[in-house]
């Protein structure tokens, strides 16, 4: 089995990171199936080291303008708008 | 008989000319269509509709098409059988009771059931090919930067590309031929011509632009494979499902009798690009998901506490468990402390797998594996254990890690009448090679 | 670590990571306008909207301008940089990442030498590099830390932003204020940034505070001491003013709490201008795991040589002295005349065609001067440049007294908008013909014998009252030089 032991804390922590809230069936389940897919990823360790070129660079469009959206189209999938405003949840 | 393949039937009138004109071309549902509902088959999105089309999405219609609706599909692309779908799973109208694959699973299905005469799909690790290959049709994941992604909505954006299905090769080259191409709106295309540069016209692949300057991949669709080499990876049939092997080597057959050779190559790197393949793709979930949090669109979380409680709400609402399991996974592998032992780790192998291509492709003009390792599954057989699940992308995964252009043909079927799919793999831009490996095969 | 028991000197130690907006047509991304909106989410595109499809296209003019910065500041260019994505949540965030950059900044190992009164300071800016500003938040129900719900406007988002980075050089408040006036100086020169846009600089300083004898002859504090020594983060400073307020209050806080022998906790804190402290972001701690990895929607640059192609103005310090140089002007008529590039080019569109004193008087003191008074710019008369022009034309061909030029002229073109040929017609200021005076000379020696004596008794001064009768008759249109003159020989 896996040498990677990934306890239930570590998925809490990974799911706030996530902001992904868990319950804790869903802790449980994940934690079991995490350490076989991590137990799983361990092979990469084998892997050499390897650099990569990138093929394309200095892919730029000029300073131009280019037509937008409306407000209201940009409103239109929001579930909660107050004058021409996206609402959203307190920062604090 | 309803597949389930459609999550949205609504028409979408195209130009009253064009080369697609009078043919229907169905839109998996993670490719934006204004004015549409776009669900990328999540409750997540059950309500989106986009303000702009897809760029895909504006080739088709200025070409002609009809689109008769969005498809069905694992949600937000994640997945190898069309069950994750929070809009129920899809039938496979080769093999009834068995599923039609994924992620692209009702686009390949409404092609072999013949309700729609083309459709696109999308490829992130096999997504297209799996379906073809599953529902007895022909999938191409083009080259990665071929076909522009502006309005596919991501899963990995390094990995995926937007890519034809259809019941012939002729005809999935005829669609490529409509959406491949540059867009200023997506700065990874390239151009086919451009990125092979000069000389590259060789006697198999063909000058790969016509007389108007237009992509020419439908003449390439020719069946000669006369002279052609190629190169089958061992990797790629070891612990594949012997029925499936059977049917790989009676094709391989055919096409030695059409002139074609064959010889066994090894690519060592390709026992770690599931792994490989599945820490990325779930890195760049884990952020290209991110932006669901309900505020701008998407389920919302409430007012209730502050904004990390009710986006956590929001996601924890709108996502299914896959979803939920492989951005949690991708969280982790960048997550500090670990970005250097998986995510990176996962780069080098990724450019080890391109590195063995590479090097095979030299030596030959396509490479051919079966496409899946295995015949289609049992509905519920897969979704219990997700890493077996992972592992049934083998053949496929490798291909979107290398870049790399792939078709999915079909290879005959199993003792039980289920279909078996056929992979040719080519250079990058090579999509003529693979394109005409592909048509020997009827 | 020394500090809670150290009741000897403190010095203190800063650094700041500056946002400045880029002054480019479109987005860093994407095509919508930059220009101010009147209606929120009305400059924005599924881009910058963070709609799921759409995809990143870098603006060549975002890049440019980065450029020019990093040659100004002597700064590195990279062979290579490219993108990272910064992956947090937050609601003016369309993406809940941030598109920046991270080991590879497009400028590296810069340095900035600006004044502190009479000293001559240089700051070494680490870094700087490119990003997308977020959208703006506005907090309904109460602020930022009672509200109830939040308002998202993202007409902000995707603006470009050059974050600058400097090394914790700064000893002082007064050296952040002066850096930072110096650094928006260079930035407007080159034509990449507006400091009168609202939000177009914000600052975020780390201030720390350490024994005095941990601070070496040359100002240079061991890595290990800087390490070790608590710092907070100070945020929501947008100016050059509100940065010295700011940080000379919470150097005092830290040095006050040391040396009550409380220790000083690491944190943020955010700076609250309108009472003028600073207030611990009572934020839970999050873990900043940002989770950075490459942007692979951004293919990289490869951008090295454009420093060399590109083209920068001339400096504000070269300028200055050149200035000087050339056209004999002394340190404080030379700093006035080189305060922005518009005076500076001004002053030498005039200096070419006049006398290069009368072009100083005019532009450093009349025009400046008559500026202040009324809490204007220059900006602020940006198209009328030319009226001033033809007001220093009219002078230099001495139509009208340099005195009626600034008092009557000049102040009715800034008060009432009329250009200065209409103020001279309607006001009838054109110099009075010789024949005028003449006769105003000889009528106010008639009118007044007694000064006439007194004159001739020697008292000098008496010829002033003289002066004046003559201008008051005149309308005050006459030369003073030249009726004294008259007078004088009237008087013989």
């Amino acid at each position: 089995m896996s040498e990677t032991p990934v306890d239930p804390d570590q998925v809490r922590h990974v799911a706030s990171l996530a902001r992904v809230s868990l319950d804790e069936e869903e802790v449980t389940e994940f934690t079991e199936q995490f350490a076989d897919i991590l137990g799983y990823f361990e092979t990469l360790d084998e892997v050499p080291e390897v650099e990569r070129e990138p093929e394309l660079t200095n892919v730029m469009r000029p300073d131009e303008g280019r037509a937008g959206l409306s407000q209201e189209e940009a409103l239109q999938n929001a579930p909660d708008t107050e004058d021409g405003h996206f609402k959203g949840p307190r920062v604090s | 008989m309803d597949y389930n393949a459609y999550v949205t039937e609504e028409r979408i009138e195209g130009a009253e000319e064009g080369r697609l004109a009078g043919r229907t071309v169905a839109v998996k549902d993670n490719i934006s269509t204004a004015g549409v509902r776009t669900t990328c088959g999540s409750a997540m999105l059950a309500d989106y509709v986009p303000p702009y089309d897809a760029t895909v999405v504006e080739r088709l219609k200025e070409a002609g098409a009809t689109i008769p609706g969005k498809t069905n599909m694992d949600e937000f692309g994640m997945g190898t059988t069309t069950e994750t779908s929070a809009f129920g799973p899809v039938e496979n109208p080769a093999a009834e009771g068995y599923v039609p694959g994924g992620s692209s699973g009702g686009s390949a299905a409404v092609v072999a059931a013949g309700d729609a005469d083309m459709a696109l799909g999308s490829d992130t690790g096999g997504s297209v090919r799996c379906p073809a290959a599953f529902c007895g049709v022909v999938g191409i994941k083009p080259t990665y930067g071929l076909v522009s992604r502006y309005g596919l909505i991501a899963y990995a954006n390094s990995l995926e590309q937007i890519g034809p299905i259809a019941p012939t090769v002729e005809e999935a080259a005829e669609l490529l031929e409509v959406i491949a191409g540059p867009d200023e709106r997506d700065a990874t295309t390239r151009d086919a011509s451009e990125a092979l540069g000069d000389g590259e016209a060789t006697a198999i692949t063909g000058d790969v632009t016509d007389e108007d300057g237009g992509y020419d991949f439908v003449s390439a669709a020719d069946g000669d494979v006369d002279g052609m080499e190629i190169g089958v990876p061992t990797e790629l049939l070891d612990g594949a499902d012997d029925a499936v092997v059977e049917q790989f080597w009676a094709a391989i057959d055919d096409l030695e009798a059409a002139g074609a050779s064959y010889h066994e190559v090894t690519l060592p790197s390709l026992e770690h690009a599931v792994e490989a393949y599945y820490v990325i793709a779930t890195s760049e979930a884990s952020s290209n998901l991110a932006r669901f949090d309900g505020v701008r669109y998407g389920v919302s979380g409430g007012y209730d506490g502050d904004w990390n409680e009710a986006f956590a709400r929001a996601r924890e609402e709108g996502f299914g468990p896959e979803v939920k399991r492989r951005v949690l996974l991708g969280t982790f592998a960048l997550s500090a402390g670990y970005q250097d032992k998986y995510y990176k780790k996962a780069q080098d192998a990724r450019a080890w797998v391109k590195q063995d291509f590479d090097e095979a492709l030299g030596a030959a003009d396509v490479l051919a594996s079966p496409t899946m390792p295995v015949p289609p599954l049992e509905r519920g057989e897969s979704l219990d254990d997700p890493l077996q699940m992972y592992l049934a992308d083998a053949n496929t995964t490798p291909v979107n890690l290398a870049n790399l252009p792939a078709i999915s043909v079909p290879a005959g079927e199993t003792g039980d009448d289920r279909p078996v799919g056929l992979q040719f793999v080519g250079p990058a831009f090579g999509e003529r090679a693979v394109i005409r490996a592909g048509s020997a095969l009827g | 670590m020394a500090q809670a028991q150290e009741t000897g000197e403190l010095a203190v130690i800063i650094g700041l990571e500056v946002h400045v907006q880029l002054e480019t047509d479109t987005k860093i991304f994407c095509g919508c306008s930059t220009a101010a909106a009147d209606e929120p989410n009305t400059n924005t595109c599924p881009v910058c909207l963070g709609l799921p499809g759409a995809l990143p296209v870098l603006n060549e003019g975002a890049v440019e301008a980065a450029v020019k910065v990093g040659k100004a500041i002597d700064a590195t260019i990279p062979e290579r940089t490219r993108f990272h994505r910064k992956n947090y949540y937050y609601p003016d965030l369309p993406k809940n990442f941030q598109i920046s950059q991270y080991d590879a900044p497009i400028c590296q190992d810069g340095r900035l030498e600006f004044s502190v009164g009479d000293e001559r300071r240089t700051v070494g800016i680490r870094r700087a590099h490119l990003e997308e500003d977020p959208g703006s938040l506005k907090h309904k129900g109460g602020s930022i830390d009672t509200a109830e719900y939040t308002l998202v406007d993202y007409n902000r988002a995707g603006t470009p932003l050059l974050e600058i980075v400097t090394d914790p050089d700064f000893r002082d408040a007064a050296e952040v204020r002066a850096f930072l006036a110096k650094l928006e100086e260079v930035l407007e020169y080159l034509g990449v940034f507006d400091a009168g846009r609202d939000g177009s600089l914000r600052v975020d300083a780390n201030l720390s505070v350490v024994a005095e004898s941990e601070v070496g002859a040359d100002g240079s504090v061991d890595a290990d001491v800087l390490e070790a020594a608590n710092r907070t983060e100070v945020k929501n400073i947008s100016s050059h003013k509100g940065a010295e307020k700011a940080l000379a209050y919470e150097a005092q806080r830290q040095k006050n709490a040391i040396e009550r022998g409380r220790a000083v906790q690491q944190e943020t804190r955010h700076w609250d201008e309108s009472r003028g402290i600073t207030v611990s972001m009572r934020s839970k701690e999050e873990e900043k795991d940002y989770r950075y990895y490459r942007e692979a929607d951004l293919p990289p640059l490869e951008v090295a040589d454009w420093k060399e192609e590109i083209d920068i103005p001339e400096l504000p310090d070269a300028r200055r002295e050149r200035f000087r140089e050339e056209y004999g002007l002394d340190v404080e008529a030379a700093d006035k005349l080189t305060a922005t590039k518009q005076v500076a080019d001004f002053y030498e569109e005039l200096a070419a065609e006049f006398d290069a004193d009368l072009a100083a008087t005019w532009v450093a003191d009349n025009l400046l001067g008559e500026l202040n008074y009324r809490d204007m710019q220059v900006t602020d008369i940006d198209g009328r440049l030319d009226e001033v022009k033809r007001l220093v034309e009219l002078v230099a061909a001495e139509e009208i007294t340099a005195k009626n030029a600034r008092e009557t002229v000049l102040r009715s073109m800034l008060d009432d908008g009329r250009d200065p040929d209409t103020v001279v017609a309607e006001e009838g200021l054109g110099k009075t013909t010789g024949d005028e005076v003449q006769q105003a000379v000889e009528a106010a020696i008639e009118e007044n014998p007694g000064a006439v004596e007194d004159y001739h008794a020697g008292e000098d001064g008496a010829i002033n009252f003289l002066v004046g009768q003559v201008m008051q008759k005149t309308g005050g249109s006459a030369d003073p030089g030249d009726v004294n003159q008259l007078l004088r020989e009237a008087l013989e």
